[in-house]
């Protein structure tokens, strides 16, 4: 009985280990990041032009470059993964389609960005001539979060419960007037909940922006969608790896990283939030 | 009049979904178009057998051996370190947290997901590597152990969350049935619970696998870029996503180097296909309707 | 709730279409060898402040990177640490390009190894010997008995291309050689690790690594300059055809005294 008391107490402990050991790292990292990020954080840094070779000043091209990357491949997205939602919650058929959509999706989501990378650059850098570009980068980022969205949304709408659609269709309101007016509405916190957590993901992407979008040094802010842009998360890899003075680049790698993630999680924490008090005072 | 606006409405669905099949097939035929021209100079046997990775050579070699096994090795390191504690995070917030506990442990997990891995990379590159190297006093921190261990905790949330989803699917009663026959918190655990989450646990990892197999940032920046197979946890590596990463800038459309880099990409996609499919079909049994 | 999504899809979209469609205008790029690229970046900057409606954008990447660029047609200059091959030229040729070098500094590719290296002159050969694997302990070559890292740079890198070229006159380098991604890589890499060896442009030197003297030579401004230095060599910028333009002004404002100050300052050699 002992015996088994004993491998009880361990067992538990080894399993509260396995979370433990995961806080302790995220806590190292977290302080870490902001222990070397806070000592080049400042307002001026996020708003000013990089200078003197990439050893002083600021990021905000780098900053401007990521919104607008990320604005743009949400705003491509968002209507293609809402209606194909739709498509695959209220339509599914043919049944066949479905199946090839389902794949299609599950497929999509499970494939490294550094291919979506080279696909972009494949066809949107070279074959449709958009060369490196705020578009080409936008547009290869907004296949990468279309199946987040589909899915997230394809949630969002499953979770309306049945009757409401069922009471709209009872009242004689059309199929399209339910989705519109009743299943939509109902899932839209639900679905910009977690469209705000792909923003957060996309925002970070550095692989698929590397041979579509992404420069290393530009003092203007993007005017056009034909410019080359500085991005947040690139910014970090070249600093990193092809910086030409350490000393002095490596605390602006960790500020820039600082930005990027406060960004980020302060993003995804809001939404996160959101999504667990809209579950908590649902009324259905 | 309203039958009409039905059917646009209806067509509109139609086509967006369309648009997603379209982006994968346009994503395989481009990865085959662009990758397929290489085997027209080197065998498929060599491609994939051969060690030696001279793309920009006089007389250009390209072995993608080393660079699989690279990848391979990865993987693997990031599982040894993500099992463990994905499983194990997974098994507390399901079975032994209290319902507050929980509410706060899984949105963290669920945070830890959104963090960059170019963020993991600077961190794994400025921070973790010169204390792996004093430590271990080695050569370079740049190696397979650095890589693994930051990988393995960036798939620590996919592991966690899906095996959490798996665990808490078992029914409430095999837990009594179990606690009722008089077994501890432990046994009850993992002679009644994990094994009864099994499959979607094993999915879990396989997910877990695909991701670090692809993940591109953080073995560029950690794992040292040596192209050679590993006689130890502390040599450098070279994996796939890092060649395909660090090369593809400097090919030429259309040149060898180009497609044979593709090809190195289709090898990757081939690899995250059939891991996810067979994780999808076999072992979370999704419903394909 | 739903009031406020409403607001935040408006305003998204709003900001979206107020990103104007407009053309390139003054935009002119420039990518390739990361040993350029503090020069380029600097002599940008410089340029910029004095020509406020134009904006060069700066990319790294290797040069070889800067040379696919050109070819690819997807750049306006190429940064190169090396001249371009007789490959490439042919395959830019039957591009209908016509890649024009234009010189912006000289540099030598200096050895370096740990501070604590007494090793104090190494023979092209030995380096030759060292890098394909031949040598593997500093003893062999006059140093204390520790084994030699070999460090190395990727293959889209210039400078390895020279190295490749110079030093081991095409054989291929090791395969546990670490294969690093810019000039400031390998100096950090070699000057934490004892047994290192590696190789960067002078402009990335630092007080940190020794350098190796090369046959008996330093290489120095002189020895550079006059070509006495075995691994010497000039940075180029490359454009399609003659350069035009603002492409000719930021070039010539390159090779101007103001320019090869800011060669210097950034640690490599001037042109005269």
């Amino acid at each position: 009985m002992n015996k088994r008391k004993l491998q009880n107490y361990l067992g538990v402990s080894v399993l509260s280990l396995a979370i433990l050991i995961t806080f302790g790292f995220l806590i190292v990292f977290i302080i870490r990041m902001f222990y070397m990020g806070s000592s080049v954080l400042s307002w001026d840094f996020v708003f000013s032009s990089p200078q003197k070779g990439m050893t002083a000043g600021g990021i905000f091209p780098a900053v401007v470059g990521t919104f607008w990357l990320t604005t743009l491949a949400i705003l491509i997205a968002m209507p293609l993964g809402v209606f194909t939602a739709i498509y695959l919650t209220n339509y599914g058929k043919p049944v066949w389609l479905v199946r090839i959509l389902r794949i299609s999706i599950n497929t999509l989501a499970g494939t490294p960005s550094i291919i979506f990378g080279l696909f972009g650059m494949a066809i949107f850098v070279n074959l449709m001539g958009f060369n490196i570009s705020l578009l080409s980068g936008a547009l290869t980022l907004a296949i990468l979060a279309l199946p987040m969205i589909i899915n997230n949304t394809e949630e969002a709408i499953r979770s309306v419960p049945k009757d409401f659609s069922d009471a709209s269709l009872a009242l004689g309101a059309t199929q399209r007037q339910t989705i519109l007016r009743v299943l939509l509405p109902t899932a839209l916190p639900n679905i910009l909940t977690s469209t705000i957590i792909s923003i957060g993901r996309i925002a970070g992407e550095t692989a698929p922006i590397m041979f579509t979008a992404a420069t290393f040094y530009s003092r203007r802010l993007p005017k056009s969608w034909n410019d080359e842009v500085m991005a947040l998360p690139y910014h970090i890899y070249a600093l990193m790896t092809e910086g030409t003075h350490a000393e002095a680049q490596v605390p602006i790698a960790y500020g820039t990283a600082l930005v990027l993630l406060m960004m980020v999680l302060s993003i995804s924490a809001i939404a996160i939030y959101t999504r667990y008090a809209i579950r908590r005072n649902r009324k259905w | 009049m309203k039958g009409y606006k039905e059917k646009l409405f209806k067509a509109i669905t139609y086509t967006a979904s369309l648009f997603t099949i379209v982006a994968l097939f346009g994503i395989i035929i481009s990865l085959f178009s662009e990758g397929l021209p290489i085997f027209k100079n080197v065998p498929i046997a060599k491609f994939l057998g051969s060690s030696a990775w001279y793309p920009t050579h006089e007389f250009p070699e390209f072995g993608a051996f080393t660079l699989i096994m690279g990848s391979i090795f990865v993987s693997l390191g990031a599982l040894i370190i993500g099992i463990p504690l994905g499983l194990g995070s997974a098994i507390f917030v399901s079975e032994i947290a209290g319902s507050r506990l929980k509410e706060i442990v899984k949105p963290i997990i669920e945070l830890l997901a959104g963090i960059p891995s170019v963020v993991y990379g600077l961190f794994g590159m400025a921070f973790l590597a010169p204390l792996v190297r004093v430590w271990f006093n080695l050569d370079t921190g740049l190696n397979l152990f650095t890589v693994s261990v930051v990988l393995g905790v960036m798939i620590v949330p996919i592991i966690a969350s899906l095996s959490e989803d798996a665990l808490a699917n078992v029914p409430k009663s095999i837990r009594e049935a179990s606690l009722a026959l008089g077994a501890t918190k432990t046994e009850c655990i993992f002679r009644a619970v994990v094994p009864a989450a099994k499959n979607g646990i094993i999915g879990s990892v396989l997910i877990g696998f695909g991701r670090a197999i692809g993940e591109t940032m953080v073995v560029l920046m950690v794992a040292g870029g040596s192209a050679q197979i590993p006689h130890s946890m502390f040599d450098s590596i070279r994996p796939m996503t890092s060649t395909i990463a660090a090369e593809m800038g400097e090919t030429v459309m259309g040149d060898m180097h180009y497609s044979s880099l593709f090809a190195l990409a289709i090898l990757l996609f081939i690899i995250t296909f059939v891991t996810n499919l067979v994780t999808e079909l076999v072992f979370l049994r999704r419903s394909y309707r | 709730m739903k009031v406020n999504t409403i607001i935040i899809l408006i305003v998204a979209i709003l900001s979206a279409v107020s990103v104007p469609l407009l053309a390139k205008g003054n935009q002119l790029t420039c990518s390739g060898s990361t040993t350029v690229l503090p020069v380029a970046q600097a002599t940008a900057e410089a340029f910029m402040d004095k020509n406020p409606d134009i904006n060069i954008s700066v990319r790294g990447g290797g040069s070889g990177v800067g040379v696919a660029a050109l070819q690819n047609k997807t750049v306006d200059i190429a940064n190169s640490s090396r001249s371009m091959k007789s490959k490439e030229i042919a395959a830019c040729k039957a591009k209908g390009i016509n890649p024009t070098p234009y010189a912006i500094a000289n540099d030598g590719i200096s050895i370096v190894v740990h501070k604590n290296n007494k090793v104090s002159n190494l023979t092209v050969a030995q380096i030759k010997g060292i890098y394909t694997g031949k040598i593997k302990n500093w003893k062999e070559v006059g140093g204390a008995s520790m084994p030699i890292v070999i460090i190395s740079r990727d293959v889209a890198s210039g400078t390895f291309e020279v190295f490749n070229e110079k030093a081991l006159s095409g054989s291929k380098v090791e395969g546990a050689a670490q294969l690093l991604a810019s000039n400031n890589a390998v100096v950090t890499a070699v000057t934490s690790t004892p047994g290192a060896i590696g190789y960067a442009g002078l402009g990335y030197v630092n007080e940190n690594v020794n350098v190796v003297p090369v046959n008996n030579i330093t290489p120095s401004e002189s020895t550079v300059k006059n070509g006495t230095y075995p691994l010497s060599r000039k940075l180029y910028m490359y454009t399609n055809g003659k350069a035009k333009g603002v492409v000719a002004s930021y070039l010539s404002f390159i090779q101007s005294a103001e320019g090869q100050a800011m060669v210097k300052e950034s640690g490599f050699i001037t042109l005269n």
